[in-house]
């Protein structure tokens, strides 16, 4: 290794009931693409918090080139030349690319020249973008590139990325790639943070390794296999799930010919949807968020109402019903939002188990609810599907993440359903729970229900989907058998690139 | 019914006259808005305004005075609401009202003993030459300086929203609470100050209407300004020169039914005295069909740790 560009010793940061990092120490070189690695939850997201200045450590301290370094703001962090690249991104949709930029800059030019600018770099690192365009209009990679372009007009000589490929098609990591590979080689440093293993063994020149907050090891990515990252990663082998041979039965839903207007300014038009899907199969679709993924979720739990043909279940349209009336037909959904769609927040898990259940458990006797009926169901969620709460009493809020989703997933395969939808059934939950909640979609598919599995985790789609289909600007492609599709097959039914290029340099 | 004793030149005058503690209040809850806060507190903040510039101009004599002291009782007002939001985390739709609850009766209080006192007059702007021109000089330079401060605070706030650096924050603040912070803005900072100028504004505004409208102290003379001046900057689309046509229509059909009653037009008073909010509420909600540059953080309140 090179001179050592950032030393981080000791740092400790808790918060009230959680230890979110424990005495971290590790080094990031110059010219060096360092992955953190780790778990949802790992203390990823605080660690580099820390490093920009967004969050001060309890104890511990930094060095910079020799030097000490403690950012009490955001703004030092970026004078010392550490830039970062959100995981959320921090753009403001109703403002420009140019005003974006110029509220991360430190002394920003006028915005012509600003623009000038923008259209420069963005040509060299092969990264188009308009600087008059509204952000609110971009598609997430076109974000990504207003957040690094946002980042490199800085010069900086630590570039943080959060997670940066959970939004993009292969193709566009391919370029992404390219452009960090050019940074690297004009000197700049990179923290990379993901728990996508392959990427990392490919572009990564050294990995920490972080579970529960503590540094667990650290590893010369190119030399070590993916399953030994990932057992230091969470911490114990992991089975992955069953598939099993199933016989698909008959047509359990048939959309054919669907097209809805975008629901609201900044959403996704879905344009002459065609899908079926049958009995114990299961149909993954994959494509960028925000390619109309939340909208043909509503259209197939019926909060967005079509025309009655447009969907059908079995031969009969369904179209023009609501959730409720599908929910008594045996169409169930979970949508990607934990807290304020799929649960409410402050309500108690048996309430919420009340909410959906309903109808299909027999919640309710002319008019009044069943509340002892309805604990009793929200218990037989949190047993089956191993949640980790102390009772159904405990407000949705209360749980974590993934152990709320796998009471939002249990609560609808435990309705029988006849066709279920989910949307990001793993995101932001940790890989055991991850490979229980994928069992359990297999295990309702081998019972004969028909399931669609929409996810932008292409690994997960791969792993348990019978046929596979992406979204792109809200066009559905033709559904293909999801054994023998390679990763760039998959990336080209997801839009390919995206019109952007390699680097020219 | 005789209409020939209304004289357009009067008419246009006294319009401008009536639509600026509309304009104050408005251009203030524009600035207040950007950055995300939603202060229904404007009607509170006016009426301390008009209590707290009424007895200052009359006990020193001088209602520039008054109106400092109603800037800033109106901003000192707003620092309630402030702390409510910005640091305890209330509600802020609950504590603007209140605001305004609690405006009301604290003036009431303060203006017990200047009932039926004749406040101090102000200047009318007197430009030898430009002052004497026909129908020109009364609508233009005829005025005293307040009025022709309201109209430089529109322009000043759009330039400033529309080129500065300040103005580029404010709206960033607005927009996405979140990213700004991430980015190393002060939220909680900037808020504060656009709250404090709301205040400032509202208090200038109520300040006008019993220093120079009116002018006299009665109880409630604000008399639900505050409340259109709420209703402007949304069906204005947040936009300042929106703002002053939206004042200047709600002023001029107030004068217009005034001078109409005063004519004796056989319509009931009754619907005379509403037509004003009905026609500016119905203009503004016909011009107001971009309603997405409503400030996406708008009454969400911000806090570091979430």
């Amino acid at each position: 290794m090179t001179e050592v560009l950032l030393s981080l010793k000791g740092l400790t940061k808790a918060y009230p009931g959680v230890v979110a990092n424990d005495s971290v120490s590790f080094d990031i070189g110059e010219g060096e693409v360092h992955a953190l690695l780790g778990e949802n939850g790992a203390g990823k997201s605080t660690l580099v918090k820390m490093i920009y200045g967004l969050v001060k450590p309890d104890s511990g301290e930094m060095t910079l080139r020799g030097k000490a370094f403690a950012p009490g703001e955001p703004r030092q962090a970026r004078a010392d030349g550490i830039a970062m690249v959100f995981q959320h991104f921090s753009l403001f949709d109703a403002l420009n690319v140019a005003e974006n930029i110029a509220l991360g800059m430190e002394n920003p030019p006028k915005l012509r020249d600003l623009a000038a600018k923008i259209r420069e770099v963005s040509e060299t690192y092969g990264l188009p973008l308009d600087p008059y365009r509204t952000v609110g209009d971009l598609s997430a990679g076109e974000r990504q590139r207003v957040e690094i372009i946002r980042c490199l007009l800085q010069d900086p000589k630590l570039l943080i990325m959060d997670e940066p490929t959970s939004v993009l098609t292969p193709q566009e990591v391919d370029i992404l790639f390219q452009t960090l590979e050019k940074l690297r080689a004009e000197g700049t440093s990179i923290l990379y943070i993901s728990h996508k293993l392959e990427e990392i063994r490919t572009l990564c020149d050294h990995a920490t390794i972080l579970r529960l907050g503590k540094n667990v090891g650290e590893c010369v990515p190119a030399e070590t296999s993916a399953s030994e990252m990932a057992e230091l990663m969470v911490g114990s082998a992991l089975t992955p799930p069953e598939r099993g041979d199933r016989e698909f039965g008959a047509v359990a839903l048939d959309i054919s010919g669907l097209s809805v207007p975008s629901p609201s300014a900044f959403g996704t038009a879905l344009r002459n949807v065609h899908l079926t899907v049958r009995r114990g199969e299961i149909l993954g679709i994959g494509g960028v968020a925000g390619n109309g993924q939340d909208e043909l979720l509503s259209v197939l739990s019926g909060e967005t109402l079509t025309e009655a043909d447009a969907v059908k279940l079995g031969k009969d349209p369904i179209g023009r019903l609501g959730p409720v009336a599908r929910r008594a037909l045996g169409v169930l959904a979970a949508p990607e939002e934990r807290l304020g769609h799929a649960a409410a927040p402050d309500m108690s898990l048996t309430e919420n188990a009340m909410l959906t259940g309903a109808t299909r458990e027999g919640l309710v006797k002319n008019g009044f609810l069943k509340w002892a009926a309805a604990k009793e169901f929200a218990e037989r969620v949190i047993k089956e599907f191993d949640v980790r709460t102390p009772g159904p009493e405990n407000a949705a809020r209360s749980l974590s993440g993934g152990n709320l989703q796998k009471f939002v997933i249990g609560r609808e395969v435990l309705q029988r359903p006849e066709v279920l939808v989910v949307n990001q059934p793993t995101w932001g939950v940790d890989a055991s729970a991850a490979a229980a909640i994928r069992q359990s979609l297999l295990d309702l598919a081998a019972g004969g229900a028909a399931v669609i599995c929409i996810s932008q985790d292409l690994d997960e789609l791969m792993e348990i989907s019978d046929s596979f289909a992406a979204l792109n600007e809200g066009r559905l492609s033709a559904p293909r058998p999801a054994a023998g599709l390679t990763v760039e097959e998959i990336g080209l039914m997801m839009g390919g690139a995206h019109g952007m290029e390699v680097a020219h340099v | 019914m005789d209409l020939s004793a209304i004289n357009p030149v009067l008419l246009i005058a006294s319009l401008m006259v009536a639509a600026t503690p509309l304009l104050f209040a408005a251009i203030g809850e524009l600035v207040v808005e950007k950055a995300g806060v939603l202060n229904l507190g404007v009607e509170g903040m006016m009426i301390i305004g008009a209590i707290a510039g009424f007895a200052t101009a009359v006990e020193t004599g001088s209602p520039l005075l008054g109106f400092v002291a109603a800037a800033g009782a109106g901003a000192l007002l707003s620092v309630l609401f402030a702390i409510l939001t910005q640091f305890a985390q209330a509600n802020q739709v609950a504590s603007g009202l209140s605001l305004t609850l609690f405006g009301l009766g604290l003036s009431a209080l303060m203006g017990q003993s200047y009932v039926g006192v004749k406040p101090p007059q102000m200047e009318k702007l007197n430009i030898p030459v430009l002052s004497d021109l026909p129908v020109v000089g009364p609508i233009l330079f005829g005025h005293d300086l307040m009025l022709y401060v309201a109209i430089a605070l529109i322009a000043a706030v759009w330039a400033m929203i529309k080129f500065s650096r300040l103005g580029l924050v404010l709206r960033a603040v607005g927009e996405n609470h979140d990213a700004a912070h991430a980015l190393g803005y002060k939220v909680v900072r900037i808020r504060i100050l656009a709250i404090l100028f709301g205040g400032a504004c509202a208090g200038l505004g109520g300040a006008y209407i019993s220093l120079i409208r009116v002018p006299q102290w009665t109880e409630g003379m604000t008399a639900g300004i505050g409340w259109i001046a709420l209703a402007l900057v949304v069906f204005a689309s947040w936009k300042p020169w929106r703002v002053l046509l939206g004042a200047y229509l709600f002023g001029g059909v107030t004068v217009v039914q005034l001078n109409l009653q005063a004519a004796g037009v056989a319509i009931p008073v009754e619907y005379l005295a509403m037509s004003p909010y009905l026609i500016t509420i119905l203009v503004l909600v016909i011009l107001s069909a971009d309603k997405s540059s409503a400030p996406a953080a708008l009454g969400r309140n911000f806090h570091a740790s979430r």
